[in-house]
């Protein structure tokens, strides 16, 4: 058959490849078509289209596309556009090829059905996005990069074992449900369950996503954890041990939220929590869970990125982001807290917004399986997300005391870009049926029963009430410049202390016993033969040279003395050069 | 033009918190009338999810403070020596 569309993730390869060459306005306008036409392309996607090559033995299926990954593909080229619109005034070109090839790749692993295809956009990502910290331009943008491309590379080399392994147990590269069954299936999640922020694993997250650029955050925001939930999705739905993880994941984070004081590391850890929601419904793995995790992901993606851009706007016109610095800026940011308002109203899933259609289906789906304990966590989860998102960031950043900034309010295309994701919100959360038609199974869920309604406009009514009497009463703890230390505090400190152990121990017992015993056993026998070589080398070949040295500078002196520097010598030379070379002649054709 | 000039006058404060209670007493009203399908019995409860929505937050808010806080506040420059 022909080809009618492009494979989503070389749109954004070739995007990449010419950035690396643009400048100036035509790269600002090249990074708005690539997207764009990656979106136009995504509506034509024919769904049950596998595209596979054999190569090497092996049989590589490089474009899968099904409901599932059609869904998170679809996503993926809008919040790329959005992406580019919200960075078109960034000048540097290096957050351009990062933010294409971060895209490209995180197209290439949903549409990507063989595991080595998934591999090599999985490695591709991890590559891009640690890039993208790494150009963040603060302080400690260089060496959180270095932390974060260690981690992930480490998942990669679990990831890769476990491909590697299950291709030696079953000769099938297909990636297609797996279900954790032996080994192999371990490591593959494992894997997979470094780039979804599993508990322990998650530390590189809050540490990485704070330093990048204004931009570069809300790249790092979409891609990586919901790729990694799409493979979850895709290999271990129905898994138990994931509805554990999710469940933990969903209510550790937001403690740490609530005492963080940089604002983009409150929204890490409310990143953390919401993924947390979705590793759940893989894990309970029922139609109408693994629908909310679809449905949940495509909202995620908008709403999160909304609020990264909304502090984004306003780390970059304030130059600060912590919330001891801010306060009161909605004197002069409106447009951008009014956006930053949806964005929060969404992650709490307030009616009318896209969290409330699609969390309330795990949650439901808890339910609905008698999971009691689970439901009970998750609807903690559900009131703390609306405390520290919902509430901390507009009211920290916009209003609390007043910080006496008055910064510009935001670039015209960064209040664009933030203003459609804000309509896509609403929209969602206004006609649902949208977004349902596209999830994988098909949905019989309503959303708008009136009981529903009325319990999340209880829970999170009262949790705004508490916010309020704690604030009031002063009992909510202030913020304050500081740390917190997270688990990444046991593999820095065990980091330390090898490097300390290396110092102390390894290097002097290097020097002291392995060198010492080197120089006995190799260096010098070594260098007595050496001693013995340059006896020769001195005596017999340099003799032999010098020798021939003085015979060729005596003939040369006596040479010197036919070079006069005269004109008149040379001339005398000249002629007697041509008689005798005529003589020569003459006698050689024997006379004239 | 800025519809938030509303939080620089003196009494927007008082205004907020009375139309958040009266919200809030609307909503407890509205709770004793429509009527539940619950999955569980305990949801039957009047208001069930208001008073949990309201536990939940105090409880996360005073470990967060008084117990997560004192173990992991560090200075801004604890990992750089």
């Amino acid at each position: 058959m022909t080809i009618s569309f492009m494979p989503p993730f070389l749109i954004f390869l070739i995007g990449a490849f010419f950035a690396l060459f643009l400048r100036g306005k035509v790269l600002k306008w090249w990074i708005i078509i690539v997207p764009a036409l990656a979106l136009v392309n995504a509506f034509i996607l024919p769904k049950g289209f596998v595209y596979d090559i054999h190569f090497i033995g092996l049989n590589l299926v490089p474009i899968r596309i099904d409901q599932l990954s059609y869904v998170f593909g679809l996503i993926f080229c809008i919040i790329s556009l959005l992406n580019s619109i919200y960075a078109y005034g960034m000048d540097d070109y290096r957050h351009h090829v990062a933010a294409l090839l971060t895209e490209a790749a995180a197209l290439g692993v949903v549409f990507a059905g063989d595991y080595f295809s998934l591999f090599f956009f999985w490695e591709l990502k991890a590559l891009s996005t640690s890039f993208l910290v790494a150009i963040g331009g603060r302080e400690g943008s260089l060496k959180a990069s270095f932390r974060y491309l260690l981690m992930h590379v480490t998942g990669g080399v679990f990831l890769l074992g476990g491909i590697l392994l299950h291709f030696h147990q079953t000769g099938s590269i297909a990636f297609n449900y797996l279900g954790l069954t032996n080994l192999a299936s371990l490591l593959i999640l494992i894997g997979f369950g470094i780039n979804a922020v599993f508990p322990l694993l998650h530390t590189w997250l809050p540490d990485a996503y704070p330093q990048a650029s204004y931009a570069g955050t809300v790249v790092l925001s979409a891609f990586t954890t919901k790729s990694a939930v799409y493979t979850l999705a895709r290999a271990f739905p129905g898994t138990e041990a994931l509805v554990v993880v999710g469940v933990v994941m969903t209510a550790f984070p937001i403690f740490f939220a609530v005492i963080e004081n940089d604002m983009r590391k409150v929204l890490s850890y409310s990143l953390i929590n919401q993924v947390g929601f979705m590793v759940t419904g893989i894990g309970i793995g029922t139609a109408l869970s693994l629908n909310g995790t679809v449905a949940h992901a495509f909202a995620h993606i908008l709403y999160k990125a909304l609020l990264f851009m909304s502090m984004g706007a306003v780390f970059k016109q304030t130059g600060k982001i912590n919330a001891t610095e801010l306060g009161g800026l909605f004197r002069t940011m409106p447009w951008t807290l009014t956006f930053c308002i949806v964005g929060a109203a969404s992650i709490s899933g307030v009616p009318l917004t896209s969290g409330f259609v699609s969390k309330s289906m795990i949650v439901a789906a808890s339910a609905h399986q008698g999971l009691t304990i689970v439901w009970f966590m998750l609807l903690f989860a559900s009131a703390g997300v609306f405390h520290h998102s919902g509430i901390k960031i507009p009211f920290f950043a916009f209003f609390s005391h007043d910080s006496g900034l008055r910064p510009k309010e935001a670039p015209f295309h960064m209040l664009l870009a933030m203003g459609i994701a804000a309509f896509l919100c609403i929209a969602i959360g206004v006609y649902p049926w949208a977004l349902y038609s596209i999830l994988p199974f098909p949905v019989h869920y309503v959303p708008y029963a009136p009981n529903h309604v009325m319990e999340m406009v209880e829970l999170l009514g009262f949790s705004a009430l508490a916010f309020t009497l704690l604030m009031l009463s002063g009992i909510y703890p202030p913020e304050m410049r500081a740390i917190n230390l997270d688990f990444d505090w046991v593999y820095r400190r065990s980091l330390q202390l090898f490097m300390y152990f290396d110092r102390k121990v390894i290097v002097v017992f290097e020097d002291k016993v392995v060198n010492t015993a080197y120089e006995w056993l190799f260096l010098n026998p070594i260098m007595f033969f050496a001693r013995f070589f340059k006896g020769v080398d001195t005596y017999v070949v340099d003799g032999t040279v010098n020798g021939s040295a003085k015979a060729t500078y005596s003939v040369s002196k006596s040479l010197r003395k036919l070079q006069t520097g005269n004109l008149q010598d040379y001339m005398i030379l000249f002629v007697i050069g041509i008689l005798i070379l005529a003589c020569v002649v003459i006698l050689l054709r024997g006379g004239i | 033009m800025n519809p938030y000039k509303f939080f620089e006058k003196p009494n927007s404060l008082k205004i907020t918190l009375i139309v958040l209670f009266s919200f809030l007493a609307i909503v407890t009203v509205l709770d004793l009338v429509i009527k539940r399908s619950a999955e569980y019995g305990f949801e039957k409860f009047p208001s069930f999810f208001s008073v949990y929505g309201f536990v939940a937050c105090v409880v996360l808010v005073l470990v967060a403070k008084f117990v997560l806080r004192p173990i992991v506040k560090r200075k801004e420059d604890y990992y750089d020596d």
